[in-house]
């Protein structure tokens, strides 16, 4: 009885770790939107993470200068996006799809070099724990530090949004950026500075992917879940804690099909590996029905841009 | 010293910088590419000469430059449609996907027969595959509410996995020791090459009737007026009582159709069977060229045959240089890049004025 209880836990867990890029990316992405930004180059600046991470860590041996190396390669490839947008004031939309091409692209050419390079383990937390209790200690020990921050992120997103004054100040540049920029906030520059955190949360996102959990790199790797993470954004109605519900749902498609086809169960794989994508549509239809609903929680100028005559 | 430049709001949008900016960008990707070139160890110049001359330097070249630009250019006019209305249809590689497999499933349901009447089946059949995949995102925006980007792109991702399906599982050839593709399709089946060993085929006059055709209805029709209004303004639009979910809807299918097409295009032009890449992501591309050519039908045509290269470059480039493949892309991303950062010039003036001392 025990050995299944444990088993139950193990599957949580696995469900759990695939949720973390996509709690990730979402996350950041949640801050860049609620500044008013739609960045659509999410999926660019993951798979821009993955490389850069997995190039880092073996080139230089370090796993901690190959994620904040994954980080900062998010932050510089968001600065296009956030030059080109706020600075030059061009369409979010057109800019975002730019620069996944662009993301794509680049990380192909870097990666020809390191495709078939074994990853390396990377360490984990409470290792020691990882039998002592039933069920709990496969969920709750033995794991990367990327893990716990992704389970933690949310929540800080929440209380950073809800209860500092920055967060307020991104709140109304995103909700009304005139009114803003009259009580002398620089609209820019706070949309500026979100771009670039949502580039380092996405690069994040992408080096747990290629340093943690598959880990090697494979050539678009990242299969879209960038924009399940753009979509989870809209199906938490911009509330952090909600993306964490959403991920787990996803992880959950993810993990399953493996579960399913290991039992034996007679489906197709394509159609099993289909069923993440057919499920976002799905949930973003049953979200978005309710136009009103939407209308009170998005940000009142996502994807809109703020000019100011000097 | 007092600032030298100066940047001025323009009243109105310049008529002449709309149509130069696409010029300047190509040529800020070409000083760029030689950059990237350059870092990665290359003669940048070489480099740039088999990317973007080596390649269509002799009749075989310039054919396969045709053949790659007839779907960029049927795709990115049907996405003109969507984005002169703000209808932001990103799915077209799925829809083209989508048409690939509603006219290769056709198709094969003859492929031992041949008739005249086969052919134009098989190619209202990938139009209508393209449109009814289309329609979905149309439907799920126009209904219930829902976004259109995320929809259309999610749906890129199962229509090549219900291809992989087919041609994997019960469409594969049964004499053909399970490879991933399909049965030869008849002759009947296959749109007509041009030349003697050149791969260039009927596809191409698809793509000019597209153009011809859309700029009609751009320019000469209550139709494309009505797109160009609700493109500025979606209130004007509501204002002047236009029906937004029958045009929503329209401009989606008519989208949709292009990129079927394009997909009938790749499947009954050359290969003649449906496998696994029907398109080397000419569907994502295409968003690049409806832009790059303003959303403007001819200028779409100048912009086909630009990207087109990029394609055949990176081949070459790969084959003489070794220089990785995905080049092409990158090129494809920078143009873009450039494009849109140009557009600032639409809109402001930047004015040099001497400086103060």
């Amino acid at each position: 009885m025990i050995i299944e209880i444990n088993f139950v836990g193990l599957i949580i867990a696995s469900i759990m770790a695939s949720a973390v890029p996509l709690i990730l990316a979402s996350c950041g992405e949640l801050i860049t939107e609620r500044s008013g930004v739609l960045n659509l180059g999410v999926e660019g600046m993951m798979i821009i993470g993955a490389i850069s991470g997995f190039a880092l860590m073996t080139v230089t041996g370090s796993l901690i200068i190959a994620v904040f190396g994954a980080m900062l390669a998010g932050v510089l490839i968001s600065t296009i996006f956030a030059f080109l947008t706020q600075t030059l004031i061009t369409n979010h939309v057109a800019t975002g799809l730019a620069l996944t091409i662009f993301g794509i692209g680049i990380s192909a050419m870097i990666g020809k070099n390191f495709v078939g390079i074994p990853g390396k383990e990377f360490p984990v937390l409470f290792g020691n724990l990882k039998d002592a209790i039933p069920f709990l200690s496969p969920i709750l020990f033995g794991h990367s530090i990327v893990f716990y921050f992704a389970f933690a992120l949310p929540f800080i997103t929440n209380y950073f949004l809800k209860k500092t004054k920055i967060g307020l100040i991104v709140r109304a540049v995103g909700d009304s950026p005139d009114s803003a920029s009259n009580q002398g906030i620089n609209v820019r520059l706070v949309r500026y500075l979100c771009i670039l955190y949502g580039g380092a949360m996405c690069g994040l996102a992408g080096a747990y992917l290629s340093m943690i959990y598959t880990p090697q790199w494979i050539e678009n790797m990242t299969g879209g879940r960038g924009w399940i993470a753009l979509a989870l954004v809209v199906f938490s109605t911009w509330n952090p804690i909600k993306i964490l519900i959403g991920a787990m749902i996803f992880g959950g498609l993810t993990i399953i099909q493996f579960h399913m086809q290991a039992i034996g169960v007679r489906i197709p794989v394509q159609f099993l590996t289909a069923l993440p994508y057919i499920v976002t549509i799905i949930v973003l239809v049953v979200i978005s029905r309710d136009s009103r609903k939407i209308r009170l929680s998005t940000p009142s100028s996502l994807g809109k841009s703020f000019y100011k005559d000097n | 010293m007092e600032n030298l430049i100066k940047i001025i709001k323009r009243d109105q949008p310049s008529r002449a910088i709309f149509f130069l900016t696409p010029v300047l960008a190509i040529f800020l990707t070409l000083l760029a590419g030689g950059l990237i070139f350059y870092i990665l160890g290359f003669k940048p110049f070489e480099a740039l000469k088999f990317f973007f001359i080596v390649p269509i330097a002799d009749m075989y070249g310039f054919s396969e430059l045709l053949l790659k630009a007839t779907p960029l250019c049927l795709i990115a006019i049907g996405l003109s449609f969507c984005f002169k209305s703000n209808n932001w249809n990103i799915g077209a590689e799925g829809q083209l996907t989508f048409g690939a497999i509603v006219s290769g499933g056709v198709a094969l349901l003859f492929y031992n027969q041949e008739g005249f009447y086969i052919l134009p089946i098989v190619i209202l059949a990938g139009a209508i595959g393209g449109m009814l995949y289309a329609s979905i995102p149309a439907i799920l925006k126009t209904y219930f509410n829902t976004n259109e980007i995320l929809v259309s792109l999610m749906l890129v991702y199962v229509s090549k996995l219900i291809l992989d399906y087919l041609v994997v599982g019960p469409w594969s050839n049964p004499e053909g020791f399970n490879f991933p593709e399909t049965r030869q399709f008849s002759d009947s089946a296959r749109l007509p090459l041009l030349a003697e060993g050149l791969r260039i085929h009927a596809g191409i006059f698809l793509a000019l009737a597209s153009v011809v055709i859309s700029w009609f209805i751009f320019y000469k029709t209550y139709l494309g007026f009505q797109m160009k209004v609700s493109g500025f303004s979606l209130k004007t639009a509501k204002y002047a009582g236009y029906k937004g979910k029958k045009m929503i809807i329209l401009v989606f299918l008519i989208s949709g159709a292009c990129a079927g097409l394009a997909g009938v295009g790749e499947i009954t032009g050359p290969i003649g069977q449906l496998h696994r890449e029907v398109s080397p992501d000419y569907g994502f591309t295409a968003i690049i060229v409806a832009f790059l050519g303003r959303l403007n039908p001819v200028g779409i045509i100048f912009a086909s045959l630009v990207v087109a290269i990029t394609y055949l470059g990176a081949e070459t480039a790969q084959i003489f240089m070794q220089i990785p493949k995905y080049t092409g892309q990158v090129f494809q991303g920078m143009i873009l890049f450039f494009l849109l950062a140009s557009d600032y010039l639409l809109f402001f003036k930047i004015k040099f004025i001497g400086s103060k001392k």
